[in-house]
């Protein structure tokens, strides 16, 4: 009896023999278009939500969803079967998510001073429980100073000060070690309040 | 730095960044057309690429038949060709 698999939407997939993981990943790497478009219907909310902590922003994650896709898609040849699928799907992810904000720094910088693009930090959301305390010129200079960091400081800190990632999980995500995680959210704490202070807010 | 402070800043970072909520975090749409659009938009630039690629070949490869066989029957232009070249 053919077994019917379930996306992570679920909805049905296109009914075909079912491989086991370790197959499916086999015929991935060998390039099988089918494998790829099995492995994307299971991964594709995973991967976004690993996009989307980073960049805030549905649309934006939806479009570098699709983009981390096809550069996996190109490496297929260089994925090994052996190891974990959905590790490096959201390592290629992050990379997206890291060339989006090199990409973009420049149209912010630009933005903040004085050009036409649209201010990627309008209508800033509201915390779950705000604190009357901080204000909102506050929040919208915190949240700018915090955007203008190093795309891999801001990442690193995005992901372990305010999604709460373990260490060891960002990590893994970053391809990098849990000391190298920690010396980036460390740099990037010490450059934002360098900033806040420059700014005349005192964190 | 003292942790304490990191604390300070890891709040204020939460109140004007709010973390993403669940929902927020849920992907909407199946993503695969998407996809399938992406997918075939190289395999279009290849095939163009190729159809200019033979069609370069084959005005390179018409050129050198012409100057091949303008050399044979005219030999005393070769040192006129190797001067210009």
């Amino acid at each position: 009896m053919p077994v019917l698999e379930l996306s992570s939407l679920g909805q049905p997939l296109p009914e075909k023999s079912a491989p086991g993981q370790s197959e499916l990943l086999r015929q991935f790497a060998r390039g099988d278009l089918d494998a790829f478009e099995t492995l994307f219907r299971r991964h594709q909310a995973e991967v976004y939500r690993s996009i989307v902590v980073i960049v805030r922003d549905p649309f934006l994650a939806e479009d570098l969803t699709v983009e981390a896709f096809w550069r996996i898609h190109r490496a297929h040849a260089r994925f090994d079967p052996e190891r974990s699928f959905e590790a490096w799907a959201r390592r290629i992810a992050t990379n997206v998510a890291i060339d989006y904000f090199k990409s973009a720094s420049h149209s912010f910088a630009r933005h903040t001073q004085g050009g036409d693009d649209p201010d990627p930090l309008e209508n800033l959301p509201q915390p779950p429980s705000p604190d009357p305390a901080i204000t909102m010129e506050v929040r919208t200079k915190t949240a700018q100073a915090f955007r203008q960091l190093p795309p891999s400081l801001q990442v690193a800190a995005t992901l372990a000060l305010i999604e709460e990632q373990p260490y060891g999980e960002i990590a893994a995500t970053l391809g990098i070690s849990i000391g190298a995680v920690k010396l980036r959210v460390f740099r990037a704490v010490r450059l934002l309040r360098k900033q806040l202070i420059q700014q005349g807010i005192k964190p | 730095m003292n942790p304490s402070e990191q604390k300070r800043i890891a709040k204020l970072l939460k109140q004007s960044i709010p973390p993403v909520t669940d929902d927020a975090a849920q992907l909407g749409r199946d993503l695969w057309p998407t996809m399938l659009q992406r997918l075939q938009k190289p395999e279009a630039r290849a095939a163009w690429f190729e159809r200019a690629w033979f069609n370069q070949a084959w005005f390179d490869c018409a050129l050198g038949a012409a100057v091949a066989a303008l050399l044979a029957f005219f030999p005393s232009a070769i040192p006129v060709l190797l001067y210009h070249l």
